[in-house]
């Protein structure tokens, strides 16, 4: 089964509620035929409104556009607007079987019984529920709701296809399997994706693209490793994964260097008043004279690794990520290296 | 032995407390029932057991008995035909208007039900033939049963799942009517099913509003037993009761298995 590539164009969308709560100031972003682009942000950045504004469940401000393609939706009611949601509970219908459930949007259609059928099988196929066809929602895992879910907003072959928050209610370990079958069957489907989410995780694996948002605007759009190399943002830089925060002085700015414990660190030439480094980025070494020396406070074990902090005479305290035989322990005072390239600066703190 | 910390001291009061309040609640029901069967009950058993009560009760009163069931079919059909698409709109609204839309609806409740009744006889007690028919009753059932559905329903259908659940609907192309008698109603069955139930004993039972509403020709059942309380032996009263629990007992549980097998079948 494949799916149409539609293209998303959405342009000075904004939403302000009832109440006069701002949902989502004046935003423009573009989605490409076929990709998958995470909505990326935390609670209340608006996210959510804007996957609404695009479903047509919400109506968007006066001014804004939103484009299927060619074709103008903005004022397309949702029931005519052909797309497939995955609401974050599923919202299956309790009284219906999985197979009722999938076929549902095809039987408003009016297909036959004979295509019905056909189209439910491959569908059950697709998302491997063989065998669950006559049990109702109540019956199955959070998982398998969560493959009806999507069975049935892709049953009705929609132009664009839109996911909030597919995976948060299930647990952890479960989360991570589905996640990257759900990367790999948007793959196979083609369909052009909207996928919400406050999992920068979930974001990395199913995503082509990010658009990190906050407090209901678009910040940064970009591929995920982009994004997580370059930040152009202080906010997506300390949004994706961990990041520490180093201050300069107006002698380190005309030095082209940070300063750790009086001992310059040299970076690249700019007059940022601050840089990040990545915890992985900080490079621990035995205690020496002439390099950067910080306290170790805090050391917890990941299993894979082994996450410390330092107390840094200058700065505030750095977190530094090792390899799970790293020897270091709580009181201990090391050295640590930056690589120059691995200082990462950013043009924006707004 | 010191440490008789015994298990089985508490359940053994608590178990002949339990005795004491069922004997308590038990025994005017087991009384009031034989005292339907016996020849006399000033004399007790020792005076011999009889149907001659029952049978003069339902030569007497036979009607009231099938006329109640009638109306309490017809309102639990009236309620929920009703009840539903209001109880829809009303937790779909969000507007001020609807709150107070729903607390006057609720007010037959809270009013007793002789007021209703005296209003009701003050506006239409003239249009005669509606004022002598079973018609009445009904509508007077209909005003005091109809917020039970309502309240019952709309806090079914306001579920946050059920809001998601429509939105879903939608998204899959489904119009109004389709959703909601497709998607909705039966989502929010176990709710109607059970507020049916509801409406069906409330209007069964129902006295206060229906003494003030009845006519000699119009009785029903609660109406017909404080008649025979009042003007009749005291062992044909109780012989109404017993009419009374063999009709309606069978049906509420009858209703309440339905009502089960709905859940079973519906229930997320």
């Amino acid at each position: 089964m494949e799916l149409e590539r539609t293209s998303v164009q959405i342009s000075q969308c904004a939403k302000t509620y009832p109440d006069g709560t701002q949902g989502l100031l004046s935003s423009s972003l573009d989605v490409y035929p076929g990709e998958v682009l995470a909505l990326l942000g935390p609670s209340g950045c608006g996210k959510t409104t804007l996957l609404r504004l695009v479903a047509g469940l919400e109506r968007v401000d006066q001014g804004g556009v939103i484009r299927f393609g060619t074709q103008e939706v903005t004022h397309v009611p949702v029931e005519r607007r052909q797309i497939g949601m995955v609401f974050q509970h599923y919202a299956l219908f309790p009284q219906m079987t999985v197979q009722a459930n999938i076929g549902y949007g095809l039987r408003l259609r009016g297909a036959s019984a004979s295509q019905l059928k056909q189209a439910v099988g491959e569908l059950i196929d697709l998302v491997q529920l063989r065998g669950l066809e006559h049990k109702r929602p109540a019956e199955l895992s959070g998982g398998q709701r969560q493959r009806v879910a999507l069975a049935r907003a892709v049953a009705v072959r929609p132009k664009v296809l839109l996911l909030d928050e597919p995976l948060t209610a299930l647990d952890a370990k479960l989360k991570i399997t589905l996640r990257d079958e759900l990367a790999d069957l948007l793959r196979r489907l083609g369909v052009t994706t909207i996928h919400v989410t406050h999992d920068q995780q979930e974001a990395l694996a199913i995503a082509d693209r990010l658009a990190v948002m906050r407090s209901g605007k678009i910040i940064q759009v970009g591929q995920g490793e982009e994004l997580y190399r370059n930040p152009k943002h202080t906010f997506v830089a300390e949004f994706l994964g961990r990041i520490n925060r180093l201050q300069r002085t107006p002698q380190d700015i005309a030095n082209d260097s940070v300063t750790f414990a009086q001992i310059a660190v040299p970076c690249p030439r700019g007059a940022w008043p601050e840089l990040f480094v990545r915890p992985e980025d900080i490079q621990l070494k035995p205690f020496a004279l002439n390099q950067p020396v910080g306290l170790i406070t805090h050391r917890s074990f990941l299993g894979d690794r082994i996450h410390y902090r330092l107390e840094v005479a200058g700065q505030t305290t750095l977190a530094a990520e090792a390899h799970r035989d790293s020897p270091y322990l709580v009181g201990e005072r090391v050295s640590f290296t930056i690589a120059t390239e691995h200082f990462i600066p950013c043009e924006s703190d707004q | 032995m010191a440490q008789t910390h015994s298990p089985h001291r508490f359940p053994v009061t608590l178990a002949l407390l339990t005795a004491l309040v069922t004997l308590f609640m038990l025994t005017p029901m087991v009384l009031s029932i034989t005292a339907g069967l016996v020849n006399n009950y000033s004399q007790g058993l020792a005076s011999g057991l009889t149907t001659r009560w029952l049978e003069q009760v339902w030569e007497g009163y036979g009607d009231t008995v099938l006329w109640s069931l009638a109306i309490a079919t017809a309102c639990a059909l009236i309620t929920t035909v009703v009840g539903v698409p209001c109880a829809y709109a009303l937790a779909r609204t969000r507007s001020r208007w609807a709150r107070v839309f729903e607390e006057l609806l609720t007010l037959p409740v809270a009013v007793p039900g002789l007021a209703t009744g005296l209003a009701l006889i003050l506006v239409y007690g003239h249009f005669r033939s509606f004022r002598q028919s079973f018609l009445f009753i009904l509508v007077g059932h209909v005003v005091f049963t109809l917020p039970f559905v309502v309240r019952t329903v709309s806090s079914a259908f306001a579920n946050r799942e059920l809001i998601a659940i429509e939105e879903a609907a939608r998204t899959l192309g489904a119009g109004f009517s389709r959703r909601l008698l497709g998607v909705l109603i039966p989502a929010v069955m176990p709710a109607i099913i059970a507020s049916a139930l509801m409406v069906f004993t409330l209007s069964v039972g129902e006295f206060n509003l229906t003494w003030m509403l009845h006519t000699p020709l119009t009785r029903t059942l609660p109406v017909g037993l404080a008649d025979s309380y009042a003007s009749m032996r005291i062992e044909v009263g109780s012989a109404y009761t017993l009419i009374f629990f063999i009709v309606v007992l069978p049906l509420l549980w009858g209703l309440q298995a339905i009502a089960n097998e709905v859940q079973k079948r519906y229930g997320t």
